[in-house]
């Protein structure tokens, strides 16, 4: 694990606040603005997505975004670009998040290289098996210090998410239900009854609850059973409001944690 | 070498489950009890009852006389337009209803470019009284208004994708996401042999009942089961698999499959997966696919719609970087000429799709005593605005 993250379980090891935003949305050069904004208002987590014209595990506010983040002229490369310099900047932990087939094409050695030479932390790229990431990729990882992130949903049997648990060396993502990004249907009694279930398998990893979390209670209610809880669609949706980037993401994060 | 799929979902390096933890627990479900549920006797009795009773097969191996004649070979169509719902979309269609039904499944989903595989879908959910959702990009809906009728017609609930490019991936990803949020009573219906494996050998299988029979037809017309060429054309590549699929191991068989090249290869309007592709993952499966330098997918063109799939399915990859298929292509222009010469020759209206594979019949370069068995999968109905409009017989 990545020493930034490994602190900040340390240090926090109850209710973080993990934000998403897509790189180059709304606009292309925003990247180390919406950064240093969410830090300056304490969220302690930051998920940056990697755009993908096909994005299967997203719902409709960040497939919008993603495709406006294309449109702007967002890629990889143009990422590495723009978080060249971020670390004497900051020292928030940065996950990067995205889809297997942009970073295949960059070269997955290449990708974790130069993502561990600007200092990013951590990868989730939901749709690449775990089978084929022991096989072809957990060395490149491990080689570059990066820290893999995988998703259990309230269907992952026990005996996987105990696989995915060996296998992690950051957080595990609980995905909160069985849905796609965005849905804002709060958090039923159902998934209580698994975020229970997971907390009393006692993992290695910490958890923290994404999908579905869009205002304050849905966070606080996150929080009482992981680590913490990632804020996607609403974040994303938020910046589409009129006012400046650093008025709408100060009054977004105050809504949630004040 | 194998051409079929291994252990772990793969064909040589394509293939294989590309898929977010959400769907794992529905794809493993059918990777667990696919081809036990297939093999079971009441399964193959009540599949075998309809594909004779209801879908009409064995479908005719015709030997065309006068295509022969003017190609100086023996040419002979396998006869999927004359399905039910005129494609050989709903042989897949019936054996995945009855998998469907047998792990209890309530609500079917399905995706659709043209509308065949919608409406072959929304057919077997009409026969079983079982719910059914088409996902069908916005684009397409317009395009393809008398397939659309069809699938409200037989109880179907037709539902526009109108995100991205608004047309069959796009239709995919929409289909993928229902799954996604309704992982316990639902079941997808892929129409071709793409996405996570099982599905690219599921469908593969379902399909296969076209070289099954050709292979006992052919003993009783030529005496032998093997001919020289088959040729099929390939969008996901379905109606290929099926026609492909019990010649695979039989390498004096030359397997012709005929891409869409559009307005020309290099135009920028093509659907060549084979030569514009890169390897890539799309819709769960390590392929070919056409895409941008960073890795977008990027939408193809044909005036087929049945074709004008980004990808192709793994199988097909596996065949091409192998060399055990030759993969062709015929443009927009070839395949409507081939259309008209098979109508005027055999009587005869070929969808647009299977008018690409009759396009290549010349570059064949068959010799007399060649068999050629050409796949003809589906029916010109469906195209008749486009030929009527291109051929100007609505001016006459």
């Amino acid at each position: 694990m990545s020493n930034r993250l490994k602190r900040l379980f340390a240090q926090k090891p109850k209710g973080l606040l993990s934000v998403y935003f897509t790189a180059g949305f709304p606009n292309l050069n925003d990247t180390e603005t919406i950064i240093l904004e969410l830090e300056k208002n304490g969220v302690d987590l930051l998920e940056i997505g990697m755009p993908f014209s096909d994005p299967l595990a997203d719902g409709p506010t960040i497939q919008a975004s993603s495709t406006v983040a294309l449109k702007n002229g967002m890629t990889i490369p143009k990422l590495f670009e723009q978080l060249q310099d971020i670390r004497q900047k900051t020292q928030i932990p940065l996950v990067l998040m995205g889809y297997l087939n942009p970073v295949m094409q960059y070269g997955v050695e290449r990708f974790c290289q130069k993502a561990a030479e600007v200092g990013v932390d951590g990868i989730i790229l939901p749709d690449l098996p775990l089978q084929q990431y022991v096989e072809e990729y957990k060395e490149l990882f491990e080689k570059y210090n990066l820290s893999k992130i995988f998703l259990i949903t309230p269907q992952t049997p026990e005996a996987r998410i105990r696989e995915i648990d060996s296998l992690s060396n950051g957080f595990i993502y609980m995905v909160s239900s069985a849905s796609t990004t965005g849905k804002t249907v709060g958090l039923a009694e159902q998934s209580q009854a698994y975020f229970q279930r997971v907390s009393e398998m006692k993992l290695q990893n910490p958890g923290v609850i994404g999908f579905g979390i869009h205002d304050k209670d849905t966070f606080e209610a996150a929080c009482t059973h992981a680590s913490g809880a990632i804020i996607g669609s609403a974040f994303v949706k938020a910046l589409h409001r009129e006012g400046s980037l650093p008025e709408n993401i100060k009054s977004f994060i105050q809504s949630i944690k004040n | 070498m194998s051409y079929h799929v291994n252990e772990k979902g793969f064909y040589g390096k394509f293939g294989g489950a590309y898929i977010p933890e959400m769907l794992y627990p529905n794809v493993e479900e059918l990777r667990q009890n696919y081809l036990r549920i297939i093999q079971e006797p009441d399964f193959q009795q009540e599949l075998q009852a309809l594909l004779k009773d209801y879908v009409g097969r064995p479908s005719p191996l015709y030997f065309a006389p006068r295509l022969s004649e003017k190609y100086n070979t023996k040419v002979y169509l396998k006869r999927e337009d004359l399905n039910h719902t005129g494609a050989h979309k709903i042989n897949n269609t019936i054996g995945q209803v009855l998998l469907a039904k047998r792990l209890g499944k309530k609500r079917i989903i399905a995706e659709t470019g043209a509308g065949q595989h919608g409406v072959a879908t929304a057919t077997v959910c009409a026969l079983m009284g079982l719910e059914c959702i088409v996902y069908m990009g916005e684009v397409d809906i317009e395009r393809q208004a008398p397939n659309v009728a069809r699938m409200k017609m037989l109880g179907a609930q037709v539902v526009a994708a109108t995100s991205g490019s608004k047309t069959l991936k796009d239709a995919t990803n929409e289909a993928i996401r229902d799954w996604i949020n309704n992982p316990e009573d639902t079941y997808y219906i892929i129409g071709s042999v793409v996405g996570p494996h099982p599905y690219p050998d599921m469908v593969a299988r379902f399909q296969a009942v076209i070289s099954e029979e050709i292979r006992v037809q052919l003993l009783e017309k030529e005496g032998t089961e093997l001919p020289t060429y088959v040729v099929a054309c390939v969008g996901g590549g379905s109606n290929a698999a099926g026609a492909f699929y019990h010649y695979l191991d039989e390498p004096e068989v030359q397997l012709v499959a005929v891409e869409a090249a559009g307005k020309g290869i290099h135009s920028g309007e093509s659907a060549a997966t084979s030569i514009l592709g890169k390897d890539g993952i799309i819709h769960g499966s390590r392929t070919l696919l056409m895409q941008t330098e960073d890795g977008q997918i990027t939408e193809p063109y044909s005036i087929s719609a049945g074709l004008d799939y980004p990808g192709v399915g793994p199988l097909h990859a596996h065949l091409f970087e192998s060399g055990r298929a030759r993969f062709e292509n015929a443009t927009d222009e070839e395949a409507l000429q081939a259309v008209l010469e098979l109508t005027r020759l055999e009587g005869i209206i070929p969808a647009l799709e299977s008018a690409h594979a009759l396009a290549v019949l010349e570059r064949l370069q068959a010799k007399p005593d060649d068999i050629v068995v050409i796949n003809l999968s589906g029916r010109g109905d469906k195209d008749l605005s486009t030929y009527l409009k291109h051929f100007h017989f609505d001016e006459q």
